[in-house]
């Protein structure tokens, strides 16, 4: 297990938990991560790269009850990654783009990358399409950073409904990404 | 909007993550679908009349533990491949293990035989309708194990779309079992088997496409 592994391990399943700081330590070092090794198989479009990353962002935050703290996180990243890759690829029907080889490598954590190139896809513009029930718990607890007691008092939904809310509205995001809806 | 933004975003109130989530949306789609298995059959087939003479004899709990070993294969099988990069493991040996012996025991049954008796063996009396109930039966847990599915994050879908066939394939045949009046091994071997590989297939088949995320 690398030194990189076990950082971001550390961090990952404290933020599993629910520390907050611990799991934004942990995405931003991750984007820098998925930034490099999208970089290098994306070689043939450089654009769609920050969009990638963002996207692999949001599936590994939808998806990350999904990971087993006694399992290696190497893997699970890589899978996510390597995954939404190719459902990239697919969705253009351009395997061409790709510029190196998809094997099982442990590589996603060998180089990080912090440069981060401008998304050509607005996020911000996509979650104003969002149903306005899902998109104003959004706005409030993850825009505005306001607690989610506070967002339920505002909205006068109860702090579960906020919390299923936000959960389902970063779903529909990611789906809208994917172009299904 | 930025990346850096995006990730504060993300972590901005994040909360601890459903740890049990996974586990409980399987347990869900099982309970939901199976009760749903068993009430057609209740109403549609019928429990079968004899079903207490039966469980006196060793077969009939064979062909339960059968095609129960394999829907339990299923299910491991299945949640596994809900997680990224988990490895599949042993769920496909714990599925050819007992078919094999089901084989196995058909074989030395047909052998033992009188020739002309083996076909008798191998249809017995519903072989025509019996894949197709077991699929029909298998229908329930089929859809809600997709749905379980899909709410997790299968990378290999095709493969997940089986596994999901898999345990809604044994849980039908276990329920099926309850009105099925076969108890011989050469017939579980073969139209039992069949029945249980069409969801496997339509679950290969619908995976790619139903369990994108």
């Amino acid at each position: 297990m690398t030194a990189t592994e076990e950082r971001l391990r550390a961090l990952f399943v404290r933020a599993l938990e629910g520390d907050q700081a611990a799991y934004h330590a942990f995405l931003k070092d991750l984007s820098a991560y998925l930034r490099a090794f999208l970089r290098r198989r994306l070689a043939g479009a450089p654009d769609e790269v920050e969009d990638l990353v963002q996207e692999t962002l949001l599936a590994v935050h939808n998806q990350r009850h999904t990971y087993l703290p006694d399992e290696p996180l190497t893997a699970w990243l890589h899978a996510i990654a390597k995954y939404k890759l190719i459902d990239l690829l697919r969705r253009r029907s351009r395997r061409d783009l790709l510029h190196d080889t998809l094997d099982d490598g442990p590589e996603l954590l060998a180089a990080a990358d912090g440069e981060a190139a401008e998304a050509r896809r607005d996020l911000a513009k996509l979650l104003e399409s969002l149903p306005e029930r899902q998109r104003m718990p959004i706005v409030h607890v993850k825009l505005q950073g306001l607690a989610v007691s506070e967002a339920a008092k505002i909205l006068g939904m109860s702090q579960s409904a906020v919390k299923v809310a936000v959960h389902r509205g970063l779903k529909t995001l990611a789906a809208r990404i994917r172009g299904d809806t | 909007m930025k990346t850096e933004e995006l990730v504060a975003a993300l972590a901005a109130g994040a909360g601890p993550a459903d740890a049990r989530g996974p586990v409980r949306r399987f347990a869900v789609a099982l309970v939901l679908g199976s009760l749903l298995a068993a009430l057609a059959m209740a109403v549609l087939l019928g429990v079968r009349p004899t079903l207490g003479r039966d469980s006196g004899l060793a077969m009939f709990w064979v062909k339960l533990a059968f095609v129960g070993a394999l829907a339990i294969a299923g299910l491991i099988a299945a949640l596994r491949l809900s997680r990224p990069g988990a490895s599949l493991g042993w769920p496909p040996y714990a599925a050819a293990v007992p078919t094999v012996g089901i084989w196995l025991v058909a074989l030395i049954e047909l052998a033992r035989a009188e020739p002309a008796a083996r076909l008798a063996l191998v249809l017995g009396q519903t072989a025509a309708v019996c894949p197709f109930r077991i699929a029909g039966l298998a229908l329930p847990v089929f859809v809600a194990a997709l749905w379980a599915m899909k709410g997790l994050a299968p990378t290999r879908l095709r493969l997940a779309g089986a596994a999901a066939g898999l345990l809604a394939g044994g849980t039908g045949a276990f329920v099926y079992a309850f009105h099925c009046p076969e108890l011989e091994a050469a017939f579980l071997g073969v139209w039992y088997v069949i029945g249980m590989l069409i969801p496997v297939a339509l679950g290969a088949l619908v995976g790619p496409r139903v369990l994108r995320w």
